[in-house]
């Protein structure tokens, strides 16, 4: 099969790889129709985040046709799915608590030891994204093997496109679950660092929540036209103070809640010789903001901080003084997918909610090397490829 | 065979000194969302040991008490040994040591106990060994990344998740390595 693979920082090419086959009882195989980059991607292609190797194929975001089912499946050939980026087995203490990305289970038992090492605890499994999370073979692929596929997939209704299900596999939920973190209350106003796939449907999702105001903060004029559809105002941080803004924009108090998402490359963050262990190279994203530190600053006392943007490694100067003293609260983490896939779908059948506008670009599997580049050079426009794969 | 506690309430495994004489200390504890009265049965039977326990083999019973352990040593050798069970409580204990004068001398205990409410059952692992070829062998042993210890933490995170999942997680895409 072709599958899109990474090679090294900003180096990745669609290679023939072996088709992948039925290892376990409850895996599936799926053939891809859709399949997205995402920003936490751009993450890899970045090479920030520990733990890749040459030959890995990437892509956590995808749906397809089953065409292949373990005897513990309990999907059926030519069923159409949309698959969760987290890889859960839906039986330990963490998913029956739907803490899906915390699954004890899915990453396989010597891959546990790096993320062991470097964050206390093991981390789950997730398609396509670093051997820290399990290095399983990701869905940029013609073919994708999906473990515990009687937990996640979801089976698409007929007569819904992939475009309008697609982004149930990570960013809608993402969004969503950001929002949920911000635990909005009537009043309120949320500011959302970054435009991209995740601070829109976070905006959406805030609205939807009942925020009274969400102010979406980005420097790319495309992407917070795009927020202000939804009702946002906004923030161009390249001509406006952004603190300042807050301020008036709140009657003084500042934002009830804040959401980053924006994530690790906005900061830079210290390398300390853990990661040397995992041999990664690491580098401080010098001069891209502060968006995390600013929300910290920016949040009104005893307000709450929600975190989706991906964080790999160590980051100083933290303002923890800001956070004690103002008393915040701050939830983060991997989405748990599953928990929201069925609510989001319904919102998606009765016209609640639409995600197909996101999408800028169509582009086969065999151009994918030319989407990361674009993605990634060319914000403004390019603001979400999904790749047809078969 | 219970391992001496050391002075403060943390298990000798986890001592900066994790040696008692000749024998070195592993073991490991972890929650398994399964009840007792499952996971002790699993273990009991020595045979389902090589399905979560990839340094072995095989264990074949020779007698009701005695069972033969084939080891996958390091630089591809294998290493048998008979051990005997040494103690039983039923859903709570299993203990077991290489027969003196074995190739090597092995001693381990594998104990179950209740996790609070409800959260299923601690599962605790208990190994003494005496490194082959002394602190040279465990030296050895480490570069061939079959160290004892990262081998009980893997092994017992195996057997939970056959436990609790039915089945081993693996990132392979294929059944042959030699297609991976």
């Amino acid at each position: 099969m072709r599958a899109l693979t990474w090679h090294g920082t900003n180096d990745v090419r669609v290679d023939t790889h072996p088709d992948p086959e039925i290892i376990n009882p409850r895996d599936a195989i799926l053939k891809v129709t859709s399949t997205a980059i995402c920003g936490s991607d751009l993450h890899l292609y970045d090479g920030v985040i520990p733990g890749m190797a040459s030959g890995d194929i990437l892509g956590h975001e995808f749906m397809g046709e089953v065409v292949e089912v373990g005897s513990k499946s309990s999907l059926k050939k030519g069923q159409r799915v949309v698959v969760p980026f987290t890889i859960s087995c839906g039986q330990c203490f963490f998913c029956q608590k739907q803490q899906y990305s915390a699954c004890d289970n899915s990453n396989p038992a010597a891959k546990q030891d790096a993320s062991e090492k470097l964050y206390g605890h093991a981390m789950s499994g997730i398609f396509g994204y670093s051997h820290l999370t399990g290095g399983y073979p990701g869905g940029q692929a013609e073919y994708v093997r999906v473990p515990f596929s009687d937990v996640g997939p979801i089976v698409v209704p007929e007569g819904m496109d992939d475009d309008t299900v697609l982004f149930l596999s990570d960013i809608l939920p993402t969004g969503w679950m950001a929002a949920e973190n911000a635990q909005i209350e009537r009043g309120d106003t949320v500011a959302v660092w970054g435009a991209g796939p995740v601070g829109l449907f976070a905006v959406q999702s805030a609205m939807l929540m009942g925020a009274e105001q969400v102010i979406s903060i980005d420097h790319h004029p495309h992407r917070l036209d795009l927020a202000k559809k939804f009702g946002a105002k906004t923030i161009n941080f390249g001509e406006t103070h952004v603190l300042e803004a807050l301020m008036e924009m709140t009657g003084g108090i500042g934002p009830d809640a804040v959401i980053d998402a924006v994530g690790m490359e906005a900061h830079g963050f210290a390398v300390d010789n853990v990661l040397d262990l995992v041999k990664q190279k690491i580098s401080p994203g010098a001069d891209r903001g502060h968006a995390l530190r600013q929300a910290l600053l920016a949040v009104r006392k005893g307000g709450r901080v929600s975190v989706p943007g991906v964080y790999g490694g160590m980051l100083d100067k933290w303002p923890l003084g800001a956070m004690m003293e103002k008393g915040i609260t701050l939830k983060t983490g991997q989405t748990h997918v599953q928990k929201y896939t069925h609510d989001l779908l319904r919102r998606i059948q009765e016209g609640e909610i639409d995600t197909t506008w996101l999408i800028s670009h169509h582009l086969p599997l065999e151009q994918a090397a030319e989407g990361y580049k674009q993605f990634h050079d060319n914000q403004n426009e390019w603001t979400k490829v999904v790749l047809t794969a078969n | 065979m219970m391992l001496e506690q050391s002075e403060d309430d943390a298990p000798k495994r986890a001592r900066r000194d994790d040696r008692e004489g000749e024998m070195a200390v592993v073991g490991r504890s972890v929650t398994i969302n399964r009840p007792r009265v499952t996971l002790f049965a699993f273990w009991r039977d020595f045979q389902n040991l090589p399905r979560f326990m990839e340094a072995i083999e095989k264990i074949e019973p020779t007698g009701p008490q005695r069972s033969r352990w084939t080891i996958r040593a390091p630089a591809g050798q294998m290493v048998t040994f008979e051990a005997e069970v040494t103690d039983v409580k039923d859903n709570e204990r299993i203990a077991w040591r290489a027969l003196p004068g074995s190739q090597i001398m092995t001693e381990g205990t594998v104990s179950f106990s209740d996790a609070p409410a409800g959260r299923g059952t601690i599962v605790t692992a208990n190994i003494k060994y005496q490194p082959p070829g002394g602190d040279l062998g465990r030296l050895v042993a480490k570069l061939f990344m079959a160290e004892p210890n990262i081998q009980a933490r893997h092994e017992l995170k195996r057997f939970k998740m056959l436990m609790e999942a039915g089945e081993i997680a693996t990132a392979d895409n294929r059944k042959s390595k030699e297609d991976r």
